[in-house]
């Protein structure tokens, strides 16, 4: 992987690879798809993999005898091998989720139900995604312990001074968001995490945002929890991960109870599987896991630091494109090297909706709305945002047709 | 370009533009605070009630073009209707938004350029957000008359 740093990529070509970015929409003309913040595109060699699972061992995983289940089960692990290579983390102590959002809520209530108390503090940042705000506020609810909120500052960055000030001997948990889906803004998670862990708080990183982006070390960050989900990384739905610091999930109580996670049940009670599959009750995401393994290699292939520098250029494109389109105000930081590729923006006299609309007119899809985040937009002091999030197939093209639109955009509606 | 059109017809821009019936009103018979969970747009709308009639309505707040020119027709033509006639107008106007009743434009007045919005589902919460003030905004007023507020 370390020979792919310098590489670039060939967006225009990849997107061959996608069959939705390959071929015209049923109306005709081409999609300038400028929303993979919210999910990416999914790569042919991604469908082909699901599409073999069922046609030629689908069978469920850890169960039957049968060669058909072992080659089942063979696959669905091969997915998990994947994943944890990609974060640099151990096999074991990567579990498989829903989405994200189960990641997090997993760790809310097998272990924020147990060991919060009154007067403890769970620290989450005013630009967490409503998933690693809404768990932890529900299990405060429950247990008497307060969330907190660290600010932002104007330029869009967690004001670390008041991080350092609001860590203190009540905090029992720091969450954090590795990149703001809304702001792009890249956050100083290791940083974040030795602060936390001097306090003899836990952490949960969120990196949703970044897995899909940028290399990603999880042993580096050294997070006692770290959360991201399968649809954003080229991968299918209905698959997440939570990646488990060693030693903290043996440690834990299960989340979900049924098949699969348990190594005994009598009538009296019962016991718990190895981990990870202590957390993995039920039938699991088998297809999806194999989706996202595939999609882990065919990322592996292009290489993160390339995907990386390539965000880069596209996020300093998209900056600049968006400098040129008069009344427009951008959100977050302006640093690249600070920042992805997701970037929020208003556009005076024109509101966030209109603009999705009057831009899908044109084949270019942005997001319009809270994008998850009520705080942080309560903060800024707007209702909503549009926002365009770029990937490793969003071309120059895109960004020159998301300016253009804009133009126009504001032209329409009277605003100029 | 043409779905665009339709959406946004010149009449709805209009509204937009120059919005009628803004602001709040003093005193107001009743009033009601909504919003939309999908954008966060906001409307506050009051009634001032005379003699069983809308003497006076106006709607304030932020939303998109078709939420705005949707409070501003509806200021409009609510205006001076008796009770039970708005709640009957605002039925109409629901069943359009869903594609379940052919406008009637001596009903509706200038807000039958809103029937483009029934085929884009997203946009017609937007559309609904005032008029569904209104009628929950007449339901609180007939309350507090009944319980002699
Ligand atoms: C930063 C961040 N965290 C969490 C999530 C939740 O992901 P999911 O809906 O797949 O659980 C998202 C996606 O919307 C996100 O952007």
């Amino acid at each position: 992987m370390g020979s792919s740093a310098q590489h670039t990529l060939d967006a225009q070509a990849l997107r061959a690879e996608f069959p939705i970015l390959a071929s015209p929409r049923p109306g005709g003309g081409e999609v300038h798809y400028l929303d993979s913040a919210a999910t990416s595109q999914k790569p042919q060699r991604v469908l082909d993999a699901m599409d073999a699972y069922y046609r030629e061992t689908n069978a469920n995983v850890h169960r039957g005898v049968y060669e058909m289940a072992a080659e089942a089960t063979e696959r669905f692990e091969a997915g998990r091998d994947a994943v944890a290579r990609l974060v640099n983390h151990p096999r074991e102590a990567t579990v498989f989720t829903k989405n994200a959002t189960e990641a997090i809520n997993l760790v809310a209530w097998a272990w924020g139900i147990r060991e919060l108390r009154e007067g403890d503090e769970v620290l989450v940042t005013l630009m967490e995604h409503h998933s690693n705000t809404v768990p932890w506020q529900i299990v405060a609810g429950i247990t008497g312990a307060t969330v907190r909120f660290c600010p932002v500052t104007p330029g869009g960055e967690l004001d670390m001074d008041a991080m350092h000030e609001m860590i203190g001997p009540r905090t029992r948990m720091v969450a954090v968001v590795h990149v703001s889906n809304t702001l792009g803004t890249i956050n100083p998670v290791e940083e974040i995490v030795a602060m936390a862990h001097e306090a003899g708080a836990l952490t949960m990183v969120d990196a949703t945002q970044s897995v899909p982006h940028m290399p990603v070390d999880a042993a580096a960050i050294g997070s006692d929890f770290l959360a991201f989900t399968g649809h954003k990384m080229c991968g299918p739905t209905g698959i997440g991960v939570l990646a488990a610091a060693p030693g903290r999930l043996e440690a834990m109580e299960p989340f979900l109870g049924g098949g699969e996670m348990i190594s005994d049940v009598t009538t009296e009670g019962s016991s718990w599987n190895d981990i990870p599959w202590k957390f993995e009750a039920g039938t699991p995401p088998i297809a999806e896991a194999v989706g996202l393994g595939e999609a882990v290699t065919f990322l592996e292939g292009i290489g993160m630091d390339t995907i990386r520098a390539h965000e880069k250029t596209t996020a300093r494109q998209m900056l600049d494109a968006l400098d040129e389109v008069p009344g427009l105000t951008v959100f977050g930081p302006r640093d690249v090297e600070r920042r992805g590729a997701s970037v929020s923006f208003s556009l005076d006299g024109v509101h966030p909706h209109d603009i999705g609309q009057f831009l899908d007119s044109k084949g270019v899809c942005v997001r319009a709305g809270h994008h998850c985040t009520k705080p942080l937009m309560r903060h800024l002091g707007v209702q909503s945002t549009a926002r365009a999030s770029a990937y490793l197939y969003t071309t120059t093209d895109d960004i020159l047709a998301l300016r253009d639109a804009l133009i126009e955009c504001r032209e329409w509606f009277g605003a100029a | 370009m043409g779905g665009l059109d339709d959406l946004y017809q010149q009449l709805i821009l209009d509204h937009y533009r120059n919005r009628r019936g803004r602001g709040r009103i003093e005193g107001a018979s009743a009033s009601v605070h909504e919003h939309n969970p999908v954008c966060g747009d906001e409307c506050y709308l009051d009634i001032l009630v005379v003699d069983g009639r809308i003497a006076d309505i106006k709607a304030d707040g932020d939303g998109c073009s078709i939420s705005q020119a949707a409070a501003s027709m509806l200021t409009e033509v609510a205006q001076g209707k008796e009770l039970d006639d708005a709640l009957e107008l605002v039925e109409h106007f629901r069943l359009m938004m869903h594609g379940e009743a052919e406008p009637d434009e001596d009903l509706l007045g200038d807000a039958v350029a809103l029937e483009g919005v029934a085929k884009y589902p997203v946009r017609v919460k937007c559309a609904l957000l005032s008029w569904l003030a209104l009628r929950d905004c007449i339901a609180d007023y007939r309350e507090t008359v009944a319980t002699g507020g």
